[in-house]
């Protein structure tokens, strides 16, 4: 599972990322985080508030940082 | 039958926006617990104190989150297809309503402007949006209502989107479209699919909103109350209106270039605005004041001039600036019709 954290680095995608982490702790499953801070790529998905959670290419999460519970959800 | 709806309404206002309830317990406090003259200059200045940052802090919690819980429905995402390939006047005109809902941060004007960009939007209907989107915002019209009463508050919100309409309608007739940076142009266009959230989710993210914003504003809020509480109670009426009274014919220009370079939220300046304004400062001169902090902020301009040369960046500043000198002078001199 590739997981990608688009954002241009403000604490909100740094919260995302931490987060993310967490989720992928408690299922115990595999999964990569790619953060991407260019914002040609970030726009490439078409997202225009950061930040933004990306699993396998298809954007779940979009302007907020949900908590590792939600995150889990999309995993 | 008026009379009631008029009571009601009066009893709402007074409740809930002016707290009138939370003045009298802290009036309490201030008089029994502390043993302070609310009429005497220390006890006074406790009060206001201790009354208004309880008061924002009460407003932000509840404005913030019911607001959040309402923009949710409007991520930028949306607001671009809705605007789509609209042109003209209809579109800056929606542009700047749709900025008042649209939750908007700095960090976001950049996306939001080489998306609407590359959307095929007009220059100008970014641009309604982008002066619409900080000066103008439901959380602003109920503070507002709150400090200075309904037809302040209304007429506030009223300017602000003329001024977003009529900046973006400029910026639009004078074709700076070339002054965009030569990469955005290159950006395609890629849709998101919208993604909707369950009750939940928007009462999280609702939340989330309420925490931040408070990390984000609580300093300037301690601190604006205090400058505040300073001019209500300390610095002598007589030289407050020397400097920025109605007697100075240059009260809105020196507030403006004062609000312009500051960098606060609108929780922040109330306070300071609300003492200046109790001191008899124009409502034009306080209201040009907040405007210019909260309309043109030097982090959302330094974003932006990633993104747009420097001529069409000082020409957006320029028109927002005299935008809001004018809405000031005017507002001085119909204050009569408003206060």
């Amino acid at each position: 599972m590739i997981i990608k954290v688009l954002g241009t680095g403000c604490s909100n995608c740094k919260k995302l990322e931490e987060n993310t982490k967490k989720a992928i702790e408690a299922l115990g499953i595999e999964a990569t985080i790619e953060k991407v801070t260019d914002f040609k790529q970030i726009m490439a998905y078409g997202v225009m508030k950061t930040p933004a959670l990306v699993v396998d290419e298809k954007v779940k999460v979009m302007g907020r940082v949900p908590s590792p519970a939600e995150i889990m959800k999309y995993l | 039958m008026m009379n009631v709806i008029t009571q009601i309404f009066s009893g709402l206002n007074d409740g809930l926006l002016k707290m009138t309830w939370l003045s009298n317990i802290i009036k309490s406090l201030v008089e029994n617990v502390f043993g302070l003259s609310i009429k005497e200059q220390l006890g006074g200045s406790v009060h206001f104190f201790i009354y208004d940052i309880i008061k924002i802090f009460i407003l932000l919690s509840v404005l913030i989150f019911a607001i959040s819980y309402i923009q949710s429905y409007f991520p930028p995402e949306r607001t671009k297809k809705i605007l789509g390939n609209i042109k003209g006047i209809k579109g800056n005109i929606l542009g700047a309503l749709l900025g008042t809902i649209t939750p908007f941060c700095s960090c976001s004007s950049i996306p939001i402007f080489i998306g609407f960009n590359s959307a095929g939007l007009p220059l100008g209907i970014t641009f309604s949006f982008l002066i619409s989107s900080p000066l103008v915002d439901l959380a602003s019209l109920l503070i507002l209502m709150s400090f200075f009463g309904a037809k302040i508050a209304l007429a506030y919100v009223g300017v602000g989107l003329v001024l977003a309409v009529i900046g973006g309608t400029i910026i639009d007739k004078l074709g700076l479209e070339e002054y965009v940076e030569g990469y955005v142009k290159e950006i395609e266009n890629v849709d998101a699919e919208i993604i909707e959230m369950t009750k939940n989710e928007r009462i999280s993210y609702s939340k989330e909103q309420v925490k931040e914003t408070f990390h984000k504003v609580w300093l300037y809020v301690i601190i604006g109350v205090g400058i505040g509480a300073a001019i209500h109670n300390w610095i002598p009426q007589s030289i407050i209106e020397k400097v920025v009274g109605n007697n100075n014919p240059f009260a809105v220009l020196m507030a403006t270039a004062v609000g312009i370079p500051m960098y606060a939220d609108i929780f922040g300046t109330l306070p300071i605005a609300e003492a200046l304004f109790g001191k008899g400062v124009g409502i034009g001169t306080v209201l040009s004041f907040m405007m210019a902090v909260t309309a043109l902020s030097l982090p959302s301009l330094i974003m932006l001039s990633k993104v747009v040369k420097p001529k069409l960046l000082s020409i957006f500043v320029a028109i927002v600036a005299t935008g809001i000198i004018i809405i000031g002078y005017l507002f001085n001199a119909f204050s009569f019709l408003l206060v």
